[in-house]
């Protein structure tokens, strides 16, 4: 069986597991929805008092933030299993239960839970994404829906690596650092404004270093016809989310790394 | 007898063989020291000491295709780890290893998928799902063939007895369930080579009888090379013609059970009932454990005197109404053994 | 006195030594907090720059920033784990059978667990914000001194009030998962509220206008809002006299709250079998 098809089976598995208790599901579900309601009365208020920021508009700022949320549901969907994995397979020395089975590691982890519950935060993304777009006066056809589908994929691609690389920590301290969390909601929450508002240096590191800028800012820029506030060309700008690609496959030659490390230097 | 399903015997021409040869093996583990109290907790953030174990000093033997290897030691002589490094999950700090011809470690993907393996504490099983649910997803994941997985599991079935269990989720089983069920879904690949650590581990008498009574069958009969680590001396001399005893990171003696008792405790036992109350007296050429009134036990070493002179001189003595013969248990052995080399059980 | 003491200094030292071996957990835990306050304080620098008239100077908004990142693990936002793990097991009568008041105990357990961490989480906070950022010639950044010698000493006497009024809502919390006899509930809804009208979301005096008479109003201005209003002068005199007062009377309120929902739930497990 195909490691595609293998990982279907996983995510049916996975599924039919958390259904079992239909309640709880639910209301897990609905909490995260909730929780991440929170960050949107943040961003109402703000706008509420202030109307712009340096020039952007509040439909404009909802829909980055749609964007880089949806990418983040999605990532947090797939990588439970790198999530958990210093205390759940490090710790226990359950990770010689996956070396020991014909298949990569990354696969199996992948295949560990499709938690299904965040869906919370993808439908609370999705109607901030809604409301952007409807709220732009922009004509949106294909291209620009080309363009913020390739920033979700990027954007899935560079958190599932930043996970994945949270995770890689762990071989060598074991405990689950929350370091991540700097990353990933603190990306989110730098990444729903616009990069121009931040000082050169922190504007670089979003952009060249964690790239959450490219999968945010550059190509809703280009969709929303707003792309000389970028001082990048148009044409570039919708091909950004590509350094997401190329950040997931650094964190996973990290990730061989410490395998390598765990394998000689035993739990 | 029962009998068991179509499991038949793999000729060697068609898989490929499953020599394993281990070669000066060794392994250095570098641990980090914690500090105790609170001043040496914040001094433990800036500095840590290291320290070396020795886990591994250079192991060497070879398996052929078909043996049944127990590997005997205490905690912490390395059995594990040779295990692990045998698995292709630890890597050795120096020397040479191969199963069938891959280097484990270095080919992990390929050597895995034609290996078997149990860990008595941990499950390989799906904690949540029920049995079948497992072994179908192993299924897939060691990509068997339909077909031949259908076989397979219904031999399996049949020699495990686990029809009842299938549909029960794993985390309901009893530990002997579960454990029938472990080693199911390492065979159901068809390995050539299987590994189990502890498999009999807090596992009841019933239970116990029927993991050696499979083992024994996969052996004898199918030709799978068996490594077996255990406490319970039990399994060894039920199943291993072959043991292999590891102290302190060495291999102490490498041979058959027998020569190892042997070797450790000449000694043989003779239980003698009276017919009456007799008084503990001396027997030439045997020492007294126990004398109490009714019966004796007597050891000896069959070397320097015969079983069958002692009992000849005692039923000629006394009036003898059953006598019988034995060997130390093995734990005792085991532990002389351990005794002789200094090393703590 | 000092006997009475003695089991809050153990504890206090417990949790020194165990935060000390996790060292990376807790420098990972320390720099997220650090950076959270950067962008919170980059981004409301963005908002000001277009803006006319504000209820806070920026200067007061980064001072508010820091304090609440600072402060951040003394806010109730979720249920006592080693409680929600009790109910979940059914010891939670047991309880019952120490000899002392069952509220005072789960109460001064909620206090002590709101000194030993939160004091130390803020001390590096404070120094970072205060100290090494105008080192490092990033003034304008960082955490200025409180408003004067009479806003720290209001400061102060808020501070004691915050830990009082935190406690009690936790213990009010812990109540109501008890008779909920889960915490999901508890935690789902008053992380999102502490959060928000505490004012570590957003400043409380950013929010709308329309909404500030209600905000003052509401239990949880004094677990974040009120304390650090005069630290930065916002509240001085007879305002900082006031908001102190309003803390010091939802600690009353939800005490008493507390103590007859106690009486009420625990009164239930026991007719229940506990």
């Amino acid at each position: 069986m195909t490691s595609l098809r293998l990982y279907g089976r996983y995510v049916a598995v996975s599924l039919r597991s958390q259904m079992q208790y239909p309640g709880a599901f639910i209301a897990t579900s609905i909490g995260a929805f909730a929780a991440t309601v929170v960050d949107f009365v943040a961003l109402w208020a703000l706008f509420a008092r202030f109307r712009q920021i340096e020039g952007w508009r509040f439909h404009e700022i909802a829909l980055f933030y749609g964007v880089v949320s949806v990418a983040f549901a999605i990532a947090d969907t797939l990588t439970r299993g790198f999530d958990i994995f210093g205390p759940q397979f490090v710790k226990t020395g359950d990770f010689d239960r996956l070396l020991v089975r014909p298949r990569t590691t990354v696969l199996q982890l992948l295949g560990y839970e499709f938690r299904a519950t965040r869906i919370g935060r993808l439908a609370q993304g999705m109607v901030a994404w809604a409301v952007g777009m409807q709220l732009a006066s922009v004509d949106w056809g294909w291209s620009a829906w080309a363009t913020l589908l390739f920033a979700v994929a990027g954007g899935v691609a560079l958190f599932s690596g930043i996970l994945i690389l949270q995770a890689t920590l762990a071989f060598w301290t074991v405990e689950s650092l929350e370091i991540a969390n700097t990353l990933t909601y603190g990306g989110i929450e730098a990444a729903q404004y616009p990069l121009d508002i931040y000082v050169r240096w922190f504007r670089n590191f979003l952009t060249f270093v964690v790239p959450l800028g490219c999968v945010t800012y550059f190509p809703v820029a280009a969709a929303l016809g707003r792309a000389e506030r970028t001082g990048v060309p148009e044409w570039l700008l919708s091909l950004t989310p590509v350094s997401g690609f190329l950040f997931l496959a650094a964190s996973l030659w990290v990730w061989g790394f410490g395998v390598r490390h765990y394998t000689s230097t035993g739990s | 007898m029962r009998t068991h399903g179509t499991l038949a015997r793999i000729p060697h021409s068609v898989m490929t063989a499953s020599n394993i040869v281990v070669d000066g093996l060794t392994k250095s583990f570098h641990v980090a020291e914690r500090r105790a109290g609170a001043l040496g907790a914040t001094v433990g953030l800036f500095r840590r000491r290291r320290r070396t174990i020795e886990a591994l000093k250079g192991i060497s033997f070879r398996l052929a295709d078909g043996e049944l290897l127990g590997l005997i030691g205490p905690n912490g002589a390395g059995k594990s780890t040779t295990i692990k490094i045998l698995c292709g999950i630890l890597e050795p700090s120096a020397g040479h290893c191969e199963v069938g011809g891959l280097v484990p470690w270095r080919e992990r993907i390929r050597h895995v998928a034609r290996i078997g393996a149990v860990f008595g504490q941990r499950t390989q099983l799906w904690w949540d799902l029920p049995v079948i649910e497992s072994f179908e997803l192993l299924r897939d994941i060691y990509r068997v063939p339909q077909a031949r997985y259908r076989t397979t599991m219904d031999a399996l079935i049949s020699m495990l007895d686990l029809q009842r269990l299938l549909d029960t989720p794993v985390r309901q089983l009893s530990l002997g369930q579960r454990m029938r069920c472990e080693i199911a879904a390492a065979m159901l690949h068809e390995p050539r080579v299987l590994f189990l650590d502890e498999p009999t581990i807090g596992l009841d008498a019933v239970a116990k009888l029927a993991v050696r009574d499979f083992v024994k069958t996969l052996n004898r009969e199918r030709g799978v090379t068996v490594i077996l680590t255990t406490h319970d001396m039990h399994d060894v001399e039920a199943l291993a013609e072959r043991v292999i005893v590891i102290g302190n990171g060495s291999i102490l003696a490498d041979g058959s059970l027998s020569a190892l008792r042997r070797g450790a405790l000449a000694e043989r036992r003779l239980l003698v009932f009276f017919a009456n109350d007799i008084a503990p007296t001396e027997i030439p050429g045997a020492s007294v454990r126990r004398w109490e009134g009714r019966s004796a036990e007597l050891s000896f070493d069959p070397r320097v005197t015969s079983a069958h002179g002692l009992i000849a001189h005692v039923t000629s003595r006394f009036d003898v109404e059953d006598v019988h013969l034995d060997e130390p248990p093995i734990e005792e052995v085991i532990a002389r053994f351990y005794a002789l080399h200094a090393i703590d059980a | 006195m000092s006997t009475a003491l003695r089991p809050y200094q153990a504890v206090f030292r417990a949790r020194f030594s165990l935060l000390m071996q996790y060292r990376a957990a807790a420098l990972a835990g320390f720099g997220t907090q650090c950076w959270w306050g950067a962008i919170k304080i980059m981004v409301l620098a963005a908002f000001f720059r277009g803006a006319g008239a504000t209820p806070m100077t920026l200067r007061q908004a980064i001072d508010y920033i820091w304090l609440a990142q600072a402060l951040l693990t003394l806010l109730p936002w979720s249920v006592d784990p080693d409680v929600a793990r009790m109910v979940r097991s059914g010891d939670v009568g047991y309880d019952r059978l120490r000899p002392l008041d069952t509220y005072g105990f789960w109460y001064a357990r909620a206090v002590a667990r709101r000194t030993a961490t939160p004091l130390l989480r803020a001390i590096p906070m404070v120094l970072t914000a205060g100290l090494l950022l105008p080192l490092l010639g990033l003034s304008e950044w960082a955490l200025s001194p409180p408003a004067g010698w009479n806003a720290a000493l209001l400061f102060a006497v808020s501070l004691v009030l915050v830990v009082a009024l935190a406690a009690a809502v936790s213990t009010l919390m812990e109540i109501i998962t008890v008779a909920a006899l889960s915490e999901r509930g508890v935690n789902m809804i008053m992380g999102g509220v502490v959060i928000v009208f505490s004012g570590n979301l957003i400043p409380l005096p950013l929010l709308p206008d329309w909404l500030q008479p209600f905000l003052q109003l509401q239990p949880f201005a004094g677990l974040l809002d009120t304390p650090l209003r005069i630290y930065s002068g916002l509240f001085s005199g007879s305002d900082a006299v006031i908001a102190l007062g309003r803390q010091a009377l939802w600690v009353m309120v939800l005490a008493a709250i507390g103590r007859a929902a106690m009486a009420r739930v625990m009164a239930r497990l026991q007719a229940q079998g506990g």
